[in-house]
């Protein structure tokens, strides 16, 4: 018999239905997994494991045939609000905070009778790219415990890729659900922007952060997407409709699109086994009945220049409510600013505190015309150019990463070799559109290697629709699955 | 040497922040009321907690609306919220949402005193209350999240005023057209409407500025006008001797008459400003716009020379009438019903404003219902009862609330007009007061007003009088 931590949302939907198995056992079968691999992982800030059977129990009462996601555990991001687990966005200045509310993301997973089992780690305020600028622990790659899982939603990656959850949501502000999926060897998504409501979202970037999923294939994706998806109106920046319609094209594949590559990839210091990788997707989409082509995208480097001063700014801003006043970390001094230099000079971690001061920077006067404002400029161009290419064309297809997973403590002292993981994620997020990372091999290191679709604003059936054929395509999940024996097991 | 004293002008810009009355906060659900236990009426929201976002409420876009087409001023189809960046504890986020760039109204015009003066509206846009900060006994901060959130519009002039004096003339009219417009109460005591103002001089018919000043915290007309007027002293004195003015943030001290330096020019905040991510652009289209233009009521200037035209009111009459729209109201309501304007006029001036001052009650809950003034000004033109009579109605109408007729009876003050009655009176005071009558028919003529009071007094003030008149001269 297949293990109970192995089913899909949907199969696991037919069982409850049936009645072969209950919310419990599942619940139970899962606890065992974090139990055991938590250790070498160390995927969660806190789980909750009372509460989950607790919850379970009393799922057991009502109608499985009412709930899309009856019974399944979900592990939540720790810069996601939930009222009844601590949410600290793995900084010292938040440690045991408790929101006094649910985000909107999480009040819908319950609504669709989904088990909370605890909250995931992640790169201090969702900064980085590794999920080593946490203040309390440094999550590791389930494929190779020496390597970083990505970030920063890496705690959510690695517990999914480890079996601990079979769902799990994550922050995307510049790649942050898609760089560690493809590290992890997972399916991470992030809509449209305003696709998912950030109400209860602790904000980095605004104008860039989006709530998705991180799921072991695109179907459980496509599922989870269509119970948080939808317009809010605690989020002015949602958009309008219920996004109900995320499986609707799920089935139809990918012949017939129009799937474009960026030209001049050769120059982007690709890992051979990536570029293999991509080699083999666009051998994929000829022989499946995708029309290819090669399309100019916006400049990388310039993406990633407007990203940062855009992202910093407005962090520098969001991030201002943590001053030691109302909540969380307090250090004390004679006068008001001391107390406020105090605080966050102890509570923040050295990442949020160059993010904050480059924000403060390129907002100051005399610099918001030369960095600011020309950055919004850029943007919308960036926005325009993609535009141009989704008028042309469905789906653009490229690696998630430049290289499989690196190597713990491999980067943390250059910043901007950091950055540069993300560099093929980013535009995505300055454009405001869906965007998903399948796994779709091993490098010969044995490490996953991530393929990225990105679709036009408001396509993500279409997206998910190719994702799926993609996914089909790279068996992944037959063919790979990480070493038990590097979790000491 | 200098030998004539130079001839200072004075310049004054203001910037009001005005507490609208829309039934919740600008961005959040909780109600904007006062008087409630500290930090009851707040949320994630207007308390900025981590996750939280803002959601507008449109009904404070459409105040600021009203108040921007009151002025004349154009509305933007596209206004955007900007953040103001700034550490303080009364912030809960650390940033106010306000707008900069974009504001919602600009370039409008405000008359002002007697003489009518053109005072430019520069901007009005809307921003965020902050909350309120309690310094206790022990050197403790207390900070009451109530106010935090509670919709402000900002209205800043041009530098068009002239004097501490024409800057509260300003204030007063801009209280009376938020009330007319119902969108503020006005309260400067109680901080509903607070104003900060800059201030420079300069030799007069020079075409630049001086350095300004700022001065804060005047909560009153009498402060904004002496505080200003204090500060041009300060500064003419500065300049007299050959001093420079600072550019410095002043707090007005009320009690001890005097300026108290809050910050310079080397402290100014840099409040890096930019374009709010949470939330849409405000977008407008034109026939909201029109719509609420349709929806404008009369405002107090036109409204007084309609009084005169009309109803043929005096300016003066006409202006106090309109000071309040509840009055003007109130006046148009009862005059229509009476049919006797000038009359309506002389009660309401009298007895009506004359009771709510005594009292301090409202016109809002003014006891006596235009209606039922309307019937007590027809009681006394009628002659059902006198003048004298009527004002006794109206106080005790005044005072419990009761119709016309029902303190009529209540006061026993029907008037007496029947002949036989009247009969009765006149020939028992011509009986008591033969010496008198004598007089009287000797020559006397003005005697007969003793009579008729004599007349009057028997009936305790109930005859009526042009009849007692008749009455005695026919049988005298």
């Amino acid at each position: 018999m297949q293990p109970l931590t192995s089913y899909s949302i949907s199969r696991l939907q037919e069982m409850f239905a049936r009645g072969t198995v209950g919310p419990v056992e599942v619940v139970r079968a899962y606890l065992d997994e974090i139990d055991s691999k938590e250790g070498a992982v160390r995927a969660f800030i806190e789980t909750s494991p009372d509460q989950a059977i607790e919850r379970a129990k009393r799922l057991e009462r009502l109608d499985p045939k009412e709930y899309p996601l009856y019974g399944v555990p979900v592990a939540i991001k720790d810069n996601i609000c939930t009222s009844h687990l601590h949410t600290t966005c793995a900084s010292k200045i938040l440690a045991g905070y408790t929101p006094p509310y649910d985000a909107t993301a999480v009040s819908r997973l319950l609504d669709a009778g989904a088990v909370l089992m605890g909250k995931t780690n992640l790169d201090e305020f969702a900064m980085g790219s590794s999920t080593e600028n946490s203040a309390f622990k440094i999550t590791r790659n389930p494929w190779n415990t020496d390597c970083t899982p990505g970030g920063s939603s890496g705690g959510s990656a690695a517990a999914v890729a480890a079996g601990m959850v079979p769902v799990a949501l994550g922050s995307d502000t510049g790649g942050s659900i898609r760089q560690p999926a493809a590290f992890c060897g997972v399916v991470g998504m992030k809509g449209s922007y305003g696709r998912v409501s950030r109400y209860g979202l602790v904000a980095f970037a605004s104008s860039f952060d989006q709530i998705g999923p991180v799921t072991r294939d695109v179907m459980d994706c496509a599922i989870v997407m269509k119970v948080i998806s939808g317009h809010d109106a605690m989020d002015s920046t949602t958009l309008p409709g219920n996004g109900n319609d995320m499986l609707g094209s799920i089935d139809k594949g990918i012949a017939g699109l129009k799937v474009a590559i960026p030209a001049g990839m050769s120059g982007w210091g690709m890992d051979e086994d990536v570029r293999h990788s991509m080699d083999d997707t666009v051998k994929f989409l000829e022989t499946s009945g995708a029309r290819v082509s090669q399309v100019e995208l916006p400049d990388m480097d310039v993406s990633m220049a407007c990203y940062y001063v855009l992202a910093n700014a407005e962090a520098s801003s969001n991030l201002a409510r943590f001053d030691g006043v109302k909540y969380g970390y307090r250090a004390e001094a004679a006068t008001l600013s001391g107390m406020y230099r105090a605080s966050r000079g102890e509570g923040f971690g050295e990442e949020v505190k160059r993010r904050i001061l480059l924000g403060t920077y390129v907002l100051s006067s005399g610099y918001y015309d030369a960095y600011y404002l020309k950055a919004q400029n850029v943007r919308k161009m960036i926005r325009a150019r993609f535009q141009d290419v989704f008028d042309e064309i469905d789906i653009i297809a490229m690696p998630t990463t430049p290289t499989p997973a690196f190597g713990i403590g491999e980067k943390v002292d250059d910043p901007v070799a950091m950055y540069m993981s993300d560099i093929f994620t980013t535009g995505a997020n300055i454009a405001g559109i869906p965007a998903i990372s399948i796994p779709a091999g091993l490098s010969r290191e044995g490490l996953p290697i991530g393929m990225q679709l990105i679709a036009g604003a408001g396509r993500e059936a279409l997206l998910l629709g190719a994702a799926g054929a993609l996914e089909k395509n790279c068996r992944f999940r037959e063919r790979c699955l990480p070493d038990p024996r590097r979790w000491g097991v | 040497m200098i030998t004539g004293k130079a001839v200072y002008e004075t310049v004054v810009g203001l910037e009001v922040h005005a507490q609208l009355l829309t039934r919740t906060k600008l961005f959040c659900g909780c109600p904007s009321s006062y008087g409630a236990e500290p930090n009851t009426l707040v949320c994630p929201v207007c308390l900025g907690l981590p996750g939280s976002l803002p959601v507008l409420n449109r009904e404070a876009a459409g105040m600021a609306v009203l108040l921007g087409l009151a002025f004349g001023c154009s509305i933007s189809n596209r206004s955007v919220f900007a953040r103001k960046n700034y550490f303080y504890p009364d912030c809960p986020k650390n940033y106010q949402i306000s707008m900069y760039e974009n504001p919602l109204c600009t370039n409008g015009t405000a008359i002002i005193g007697e003489n009518g003066r053109r005072v430019g509206i520069e901007r009005i846009h809307l921003e965020e209350d902050a909350a309120k900060l309690i310094h206790d006994d022990n050197g403790a901060s207390l900070v009451d999240f109530n106010r935090c959130g509670i919709p402000l519009a900002e209205i800043v002039t041009r530098p068009d005023l002239r004097s501490g004096k024409e800057a509260a003339d300003f204030m007063i009219g801009l209280r009376q057209i938020m009330r007319y417009l119902g969108i503020c109460d006005g309260n400067m005591e109680e901080g509903s409407m607070r104003c900060d103002v800059n201030v420079s001089i300069r030799t007069e018919g020079s075409a630049s500025y001086g350095t300004r000043t700022e001065i804060k915290n005047l909560n009153s007309f009498r402060a904004i006008e002496a505080g200003i007027e204090f500060e041009i002293e300060r500064q003419k004195e500065l300049l007299s001797s050959g001093r420079k003015v600072i550019q410095v943030t002043n707090l007005w001290d009320a009690s001890g008459k005097r300026l108290v330096a809050m910050r310079g020019k080397e402290e100014a905040y840099d409040y890096r400003y930019f374009p709010e991510p949470d939330l849409l652009p405000l977008v407008l289209d034109e026939t909201l716009v029109e719509d609420a233009a349709k929806r404008m009521p009369e405002l107090p200037d036109p409204k007084k020379m309609r009084f005169q035209e009309e109803y043929g009111l005096s300016a003066y009459d006409s202006d106090v009438l309109t000071s309040e729209k509840g009055v003007a109201d109130y006046f148009e309501r009862a005059a229509a019903l009476a049919q006797d304007p000038k009359t309506v006029c002389n009660w309401v001036m009298r007895e009506v404003l004359g009771e709510m001052k005594r009292t301090g009650v409202t016109m809002a809950r003014f006891p006596v219902a235009p209606e039922s003034l309307a019937e007590l000004v027809i009681l006394v033109k009628d002659g059902t009862i006198s003048g004298r009579a009527g004002r006794e109605v109206f106080l005790e109408m005044s005072a419990t609330g009761c119709a016309a007729a029902e303190g009529m009876k209540r006061l026993g003050l029907e008037q007496i007009s029947a002949p036989e009655k009247l009969e009765e009176y006149v020939s028992e005071v011509l009986r008591e007061n033969a010496p008198v009558v004598e007089r009287y028919r000797r020559g006397e003529g003005k005697l007969i007003g003793f009579l008729v009071g004599e007349v009057m007094k028997k009936s305790g003030g109930r005859a009526d009088p042009h009849a007692v008149n008749e009455l005695l001269s026919r049988k005298l």
